[in-house]
């Protein structure tokens, strides 16, 4: 045959390379959303169980605040009423991200507007530093530190919500500081430009464009900060107190999704009411997590307009 | 570019496959315990020990709690499932096909902060202070502070050990619950008014230990269940164990475990037991020494 039919007809390498690089891509992409499917498909089975074959009610899940799986109520259904847990979840996260949103701003103002070159490096490399720490020695600096602090100048034992919070605080500081900075620096140069020619003070400048500017950058980062602060298990648990009570007060022990997940999971046997109700816990936590990112969605496309 | 990539994926591939041959032609004996992680500091101190006299077996040791063990036991994931309770005492756990290896006895006792005032209990001010019923130390004739209870986690095996023999039924007040001895032992030091309950190894000075009905917890009075708040640790098979395992167990209830490390890690031995217990918590004295007495109660 002639050789250069033969060479047109045939695949060349550089298709071959085309085949095995997408090959690679789609193979991989398979794989994760395999994965994510799986790991969906397994917790929502077990998570509902709990209201299928142990016939626990969904109502008192969401609204009960007696919490003891392994046994069952007057009704003759397991106590599962989770609400003192899904409370404390959200107690924690708001209140975290309410005391670190405006320092988070602060220092990102800083580090965008206010700063020398150097400084900013500085702060860039304190920040990164701050979410390389492990949550267990947040959490250890919390049992140590936060603890006698909030019982000596609050009240109380000292475990509860409040230190709760204030070990978050720090924890989801770097999370948000860091992506205010992103979308305070996304905002376009002329605008800012534009306000100081207008005869606008650099506060007014600051306060009247960049932060308008940068609003829906800034909201995402505190979305941001409560998906971590929500789904933090280790270091809120060493500090909450971990009991299934409805809060009375910021000082009073409290319990978290996670808290109770990572301290019932070894006791408990596979397949029955108290394992299945701690899924059903970890069903809560997916779904959060997953209407955390519906709402980074929906206020990143908002602020597009 | 491409070739090194190319090279560098046969060579993963080749360890990969050395690395099954190797496991497949290889005679070890493999031995998994899972479970209570009161129990594994011992075993896992124990296997270390058998291996180096015992070349053929190698022997892992994980933690995980009392309801992993006993479930992944029954599974047959693993050889043994170690537990702080009986597997009867777990709901989902078929006890009857469980062979139970019960290797030790730990001694829990009552403790609280150092300031609270009191030293010792009557066992019925103990249930009432874990039931909720006093909540202030100055009911029991001490200061005037207020009772933090701090409870384990439910299902915890120190836990269930500790409602077992000190509550007779009651229900416990809801409380601060938390994980781990070691956090439970920070806990009370450090907050006034506190009141919880350690295994006899995690007591140090700067805590009180209570007396109840009198009786000072020690390893002395367990033996005679003077004192009266304490459990096995258990080690479960599936059905019985196999040579290699058997063998292990055995060096467990060796002297050299039993005299050595169990005293060192603050269990007692369970030769030295005058009494046993069966999981209905009834108490009867053991007539003839010897420790297959308490060996396989299932």
């Amino acid at each position: 045959m002639d050789p250069i039919r033969e060479k047109i007809l045939k695949p060349s390498k550089e298709t071959r390379q085309d085949i095995l690089g997408k090959t690679l891509s789609y193979a991989s992409i398979f794989l994760i959303v395999a994965v994510v499917l799986a790991i969906f498909l397994f917790v929502a089975s077990k998570g509902i169980a709990t209201f299928t074959e142990n016939k626990a009610s969904l109502v008192e899940f969401l609204t009960g605040t007696e919490w003891n799986p392994g046994a069952n109520g007057p009704n003759g259904k397991p106590l599962v009423g989770a609400l003192p847990m899904i409370l404390g979840s959200f107690g924690v996260t708001f209140l975290a991200a309410l005391f670190a949103t405006p320092f988070a701003i602060g220092t990102a103002l800083y580090m965008t507007e206010l700063s020398s070159k150097r400084s900013q490096k500085f702060m860039q490399s304190v920040i990164e530093l701050l979410v390389g720490i492990p949550s267990v020695v947040y959490g250890f600096i919390g049992l140590t530190v936060v603890v006698p602090f909030v019982r000596d100048h609050f009240g109380g034992s000292g475990y509860g919500i409040l230190s709760g919070s204030f070990v978050l605080f720090v924890m989801v500081l770097p999370t948000i500081t860091s992506m205010t900075v992103d979308s305070l620096r996304a905002v376009p140069k002329y605008y800012k430009s534009a306000s100081l020619a207008l005869g606008a003070t650099e506060w007014q400048t600051i306060y009247r464009v960049l932060l308008r500017a940068a609003m829906p950058g800034i909201m995402t980062a505190i979305v941001f900060g409560m998906a971590r602060a929500f789904g933090e298990a280790l270091a809120v648990q060493m500090v909450i107190g971990n009991a299934t009570l409805l809060p009375e007060s910021l000082l009073s022990p409290a319990s978290t999704l996670t808290s109770v997940l990572t301290m019932g999971i070894g006791n408990t046997v596979m397949g029955t009411v108290s394992n299945n109700a701690l899924w059903s816990l970890a069903l809560i936590l997916l779904l959060m997590s997953l209407v955390f990112n519906l709402a980074v969605r929906f206020i990143s496309r908002k602020g597009k307009m | 570019m491409k070739k090194a990539i190319i090279s560098f994926a046969t060579l993963f591939l080749a360890v990969f496959i050395l690395a099954g041959c190797s496991q497949k032609t290889s005679s070890k004996q493999n031995i998994t315990i899972v479970g209570s992680t009161a129990l594994q500091p011992m075993v896992e101190m124990a296997a270390e020990e058998y291996q180096q006299d015992n070349s053929g077996v190698s022997i892992t040791v994980q933690g995980g709690g009392s309801g992993t063990g006993l479930s992944q036991v029954q599974a047959g994931a693993v050889t043994i499932g170690n537990s702080d309770v009986f597997a009867s005492e777990l709901p989902g756990i078929k006890a009857s096909e469980l062979v139970d290896h019960t290797v030790a006895v730990l001694g829990l006792a009552p403790v609280a902060n150092k300031d609270v005032g009191v030293k010792s209990l009557t066992m019925e001010q103990l249930r009432d202070i874990f039931a909720g019923k006093y909540t202030n130390w100055k009911q029991l004739g001490g200061k005037n502070q207020k009772i933090v209870v701090i409870n384990r986690a439910q299902g915890s095996g120190t836990r269930i050990a500790f409602e077992n023999n000190v509550m007779n039924g009651q229900k416990m007040v809801k409380a601060q619950e938390q994980e781990s001895n070691g956090t439970v032992q920070r806990m009370v030091i450090s907050t006034p008014g506190a009141i919880s309950y350690l295994s006899f190894s995690y007591i140090n000075k700067d805590m009180t230990a209570l007396k109840v009905d009198g009786v000072s917890p020690t390893v002395d009075n367990v033996k005679d269940n003077s004192w009266k708040i304490w459990a096995y640790e258990h080690m479960y098979t599936k059905g019985k164990p196999d040579k290699a395992t058997q063998r292990f167990l055995d060096y467990m209830f060796s002297d050299v475990v039993q005299d050595n490390l169990v005293k060192a890690l603050g269990y007692i031995p369970i030769s030295q037991m005058k009494v046993q217990k069966n999981e209905k918590n009834q108490v009867t004295p053991i007539t003839t020494t010897g420790k297959e007495q308490t060996n396989g109660s299932n």
